[in-house]
């Protein structure tokens, strides 16, 4: 992947393909801070015990459609090449954190990228599903709930283009724009 | 916190009226974007905000755009299936941003199916 946002995309829809309707995304790259790093939670159908240890198996997958699973393996094998770290956790019922860290400087982390289309197509191609994004730069903590925007459209479906441009927007002027 | 202002709020609302008393509720096309990894990795995102974009230029309320699971042809990611109603779905290969535009444009909006970018009928 190009970007480490087209990962957090890549993971996000995993939570949805486990059923999640809430998923919390947080990337922190707060200046003086070493590492980048990357949290995803979901409340899906999380992963069983037997199956927590080898998700990060290529070769592993619960889908029938084709019989390797990419996403968790890449993304990690993304962190721990760049001098960084990787770990999930799941109790098998209630979701799955997933965490990552990339270090800043190293020469094979991919930059974050534009963590605007990564939420806005998350939004937009899962109605169903709750996003919680955090995302800390150096001057301080930014964050977008769609439980919050939803209350304040007051009916207005959430992935009208009008709503969807705004949510760019902020992101883009809270985070792109600071970096 | 970010939070949409209560201008911006003031314009979506007027927005969404306006479109709202052209058209019902109804949905006559639906897009699937197919976001897996290999699609994602192949451009996925990047066809899912042209599709955004030109929803937004036509202002249609009856197109919908979703994000679908794997397909299972990876190597022809990104694809994206067309569904109009009354019509038998179409899956489209290899797309990016002009390739999208145009089934967009073309089929989505004139129902002018773009055989040389299908991939297969479902």
């Amino acid at each position: 992947m190009k970007e480490l946002s087209l990962h957090i995309l890549d993971i996000a829809e995993n939570s949805t393909g486990a059923g999640a309707d809430f998923i919390r995304i947080a990337v922190d790259e707060t200046f003086k801070d070493r590492y980048i790093s990357i949290e995803i939670q979901d409340n899906g159908s999380g992963i069983r015990q037997e199956m927590i240890g080898s998700v990060t198996d290529p070769f592993v997958t619960t889908r029938k459609t084709r019989r390797t699973g990419l996403g968790i393996s890449l993304f990690k094998a993304a962190a721990e090449q760049s001098g960084g770290s990787f770990e999930i956790e799941s109790d098998g019922k209630t979701g799955t954190v997933l965490k990552a860290a990339f270090e800043k400087n190293h020469i094979d982390t991919a930059p974050v990228g534009d963590m605007a289309a990564t939420i806005t197509t998350l939004i937009a191609g899962n109605p169903g599903v709750d996003i919680r994004y955090e995302h800390t730069v150096s001057d301080g903590l930014f964050h977008l709930d769609t439980r919050e925007i939803r209350q304040d459209l007051d009916g207005i479906d959430i992935t009208h283009p009008a709503v969807l441009e705004k949510i760019r927007g902020l992101i883009n002027d809270n985070i792109e724009a600071k970096r | 916190m970010a939070k949409l202002s209560v201008d911006d709020l003031k314009e979506i609302k007027e927005r969404a009226a306006r479109e709202a008393s052209l058209r019902g509720g109804e949905t006559n096309v639906k897009i699937t974007v197919h976001m897996s990894t290999c699609g994602i990795a192949a451009g996925a995102r990047d066809v899912m905000a042209t599709l955004l974009e030109e929803k937004a230029e036509c202002g249609r309320t009856d197109i919908k755009i979703v994000a679908g699971s794997c397909l299972g042809m990876c190597s022809s990611e990104p694809n994206i299936t067309v569904e109009a109603a009354d019509e038998e779905p179409i899956v489209y290969q290899h797309m990016d941003a002009n390739r999208t535009r145009q089934v967009f444009r073309r089929h989505v909006l004139k129902g002018e199916v773009q055989t040389d970018f299908a991939l297969a009928k479902k």
